[in-house]
């Protein structure tokens, strides 16, 4: 007998992670040495944060393809802050940042909400919009390390404890997570929105309120991660982070999390997030060529929807199975 | 995607006993502002920049959408049996690239066109089979192939391109037929009869129609729900072969990132042209002239030289605006009545 907890969705995903990594490290020890692990971690931090924003939203039956350009914006946004008053403090950034992000989170979920149009068409909209404003805003002119101060730029690679802060944020950001959806009401609502969104209304949750209550959190992280990611690789223009909405999609998906809503959990965003993470720093350590990540994350999400479809199949009583089998 | 109280669904919806007479349907429809949307902005336009009236001019204009369109006019289709593919640009990408390689194999060009057609074909049976075989979502089903697809072509290509198209390829892309008509502009009016003929006139358009309304009711009527909509998701693979073939035809080169971010204004061109993003209802004469609003409104701000990502930033706000308005204004309504 296998425990039940073996076969859960994320005792799996750990365990294709392990063999993963094993398979790495027999060919190539280097890759599992601590410091190279640790560098990984740092390197998927932001794909961990956006992921768990992500999923809070799928959990509602929405989906949130913005993300990536609100990170841009954001990241656009508080480097030009940066060049204009350096001397502004990293807190003020850091709050700035969220606070940016979360309006731009607010604006898609008031969109949803208020005006009950279909979340893709509406975050299809608003990612060309942002990244529009970006180029707008900067003119299509790069900002370079040279014209950021070296406080905005050190934050996330200060090392506390053996780790830089990017990746301390990352793990905050999942013990929150851990708390808002285990512990809280809010987390609760989440799920009973996209289990069953009648139902919800019945029990006295507003739905519309809560989706946007979702878009607000995974656009406060993609800001978070905007400032994060610019200060990182020091330099934000137009096109960064492009096509990373899709990278975190796949996250989710690969982490169990039904894009049909209400189920999912914080631990398989993250194991999906780390699954990718790997992959990728994998890559040019076996000799890939870096283009081929693009077609395996597409691979890894049709296998995971594929196969979430299959193993959360409903077991109720099926009318007309013969009729939609002729069909 | 608020959910409304179900004791106010239940009240039902009021069926009149008599419809409005086909000419005030025809006063009151979408497809008439949206004309009206295009005379405004052909107008606009014509005095806004003083080149704009040149025929050369308006048939190099008519390029802007006539590709989009032909993949649009399958994708109404889609959209109104309730699915959607998002990997069309994609499509195009690996189509492209496929016809690249064969290219350096020496093939020429009628064998180039059939690879672009059956690739096109082969990507939306792969979409179609994932959908309706295994019961998959087709939004994370074709942002999965999205990435895929266009993954294959980096693969191949990685940071080159493929160039050397053989002489006569180029007529699809560049060639005209008769004086400023060129080839893609009467291929995409013939394509837009077509069409409109499929889904207005034939029972298979009447399908598409109860399939976006109501799939099981659907079923129980005899229409086989599954093979309709992967019939469809073939069309859209098939038209996005053909768009494929025109665009690399037009541009003689082949690169892994050819086609970026058209599936977002193929989408906001069939939105905009009056079809439910929910399935269920929408025209193709509501496409083609949206279509052409698009393609007048990008080649206006080209020729006042706006930059194509702020023109990107305004199909966004069309998208949204075009759906949000409605919505608005119905608010307000009903608000007054109360």
């Amino acid at each position: 007998m296998i425990p039940p907890i073996l076969k859960s969705r994320e005792a799996i995903l750990a365990g294709a992670i392990l063999v993963l990594v094993v398979a790495i490290a027999s060919r190539f020890p280097a890759f599992v040495a601590p410091a190279n692990l640790v560098n990984v971690f740092n390197d998927t931090a932001p794909l961990i944060i956006l992921a768990l924003g992500q999923m809070v939203v799928i959990l509602t039956r929405c989906i949130d393809l913005s993300v990536a350009a609100n990170l841009a914006l954001t990241g656009m946004v508080v480097a030009m802050l940066n060049t204009v008053v350096p001397g502004l403090p990293v807190p003020a950034i850091l709050a700035i940042a969220i606070c940016l992000g979360a309006l731009m989170g607010l604006f898609n979920g008031l969109l949803v909400w208020r005006l009950d149009i279909p979340p893709i068409v509406v975050t299809l909209g608003t990612m060309t919009i942002y990244r529009g404003i970006i180029f707008v805003i900067s003119g299509g002119e790069w900002i370079n390390a040279h014209e950021m101060s070296d406080a905005f730029k050190a934050f996330p690679r200060e090392v506390v404890l053996g780790l830089p802060v990017l990746s301390w944020i990352a793990l905050l950001v999942v013990l929150g997570f851990v708390v808002l959806i285990g512990r809280t009401p809010l987390g609760r609502a989440f799920f009973a929105v996209g289990g069953n969104p009648h139902a919800a209304v019945y029990t006295g949750i507003n739905v519309g309120q809560t989706q946007c209550a979702a878009y607000v959190i995974s656009g406060a992280l993609a800001g978070l991660t905007g400032y994060l990611w610019v200060a990182r690789y020091a330099v934000a223009y137009v096109d960064i982070a492009g096509g990373f909405e899709l990278e975190v999609v796949a996250a989710c998906v690969i982490g169990g999390i039904s894009i049909a809503g209400g189920i999912g959990s914080v631990g398989g965003a993250l194991l999906g997030a780390l699954f990718l993470g790997i992959v990728k720093n994998a890559l040019p350590v076996i000799n890939i060529s870096p283009f081929w990540q693009l077609a395996i994350s597409g691979t890894a999400i049709i296998i995971a929807v594929a196969f979430n479809a299959t193993s959360s199949r409903t077991k109720g009583r099926v009318i007309l199975k013969k009729a939609e089998h002729a069909a | 995607m608020s959910v409304t109280a179900p004791d106010t669904v239940t009240t039902g919806r009021q069926i009149p006993d008599r419809l409005k007479s086909p000419l005030q349907r025809f006063l009151a429809s979408w497809e008439l502002l949206l004309l009206g949307v295009a005379i405004a902005v052909f107008v606009i336009n014509s005095f806004a920049s003083p080149y704009f009236l040149d025929p050369w001019n308006l048939s190099d204009a008519t390029f802007n959408f006539t590709e989009k369109a032909m993949i649009a006019f399958a994708m109404a289709l889609l959209i109104i049996s309730g699915e959607i593919d998002l990997s069309v640009a994609s499509i195009i990408a690996l189509a492209s690239t496929a016809m690249g390689f064969a290219v350096q194999l020496g093939a020429d060009t009628p064998v180039l066109v059939l690879i672009g057609l059956a690739v096109g074909l082969a990507c939306g049976m792969f979409n179609g089979a994932l959908v309706t075989g295994l019961g998959l979502p087709s939004i994370v089903v074709t942002i999965g192939t999205m990435s895929l697809f266009r993954g294959i072509s980096y693969i191949v290509l990685g940071d080159k391109a493929y160039t050397g198209y053989p002489s006569e390829f180029a007529f699809f892309g560049q060639g005209y037929v008769w004086w400023v008509i060129s080839f893609e502009f009467l291929l995409f009016a013939l394509l837009a009869v077509v069409f409109a003929v499929l889904l207005h006139k034939t029972n298979f358009g009447r399908a598409v129609y109860v399939v976006g309304n109501n799939p099981v009711g659907a079923l129980f009527s005899g229409i086989r729900v599954t093979r309709v909509k992967f019939a469809l998701f073939l069309l859209t693979g098939l038209m996005s072969g053909v768009a494929a073939i025109c665009l690399t035809s037009r541009l003689g080169a082949t690169r892994p990132s050819i086609a970026f971010g058209w599936e977002l204004e193929v989408v906001t061109m069939v939105v905009l042209g009056g079809v439910s993003i929910l399935g269920g209802s929408g025209s193709i004469p509501g496409v083609v002239v949206a279509a052409f609003v698009m393609g007048m409104v990008t080649f206006g701000f080209g020729l006042l030289n706006v930059p194509g990502i702020v023109m990107s930033i305004f199909i966004g706000l069309l998208l949204i605006g075009v759906i949000a308005l409605p919505r608005i204004a119905r608010q307000l309504l009903a608000k007054r009545k109360v």
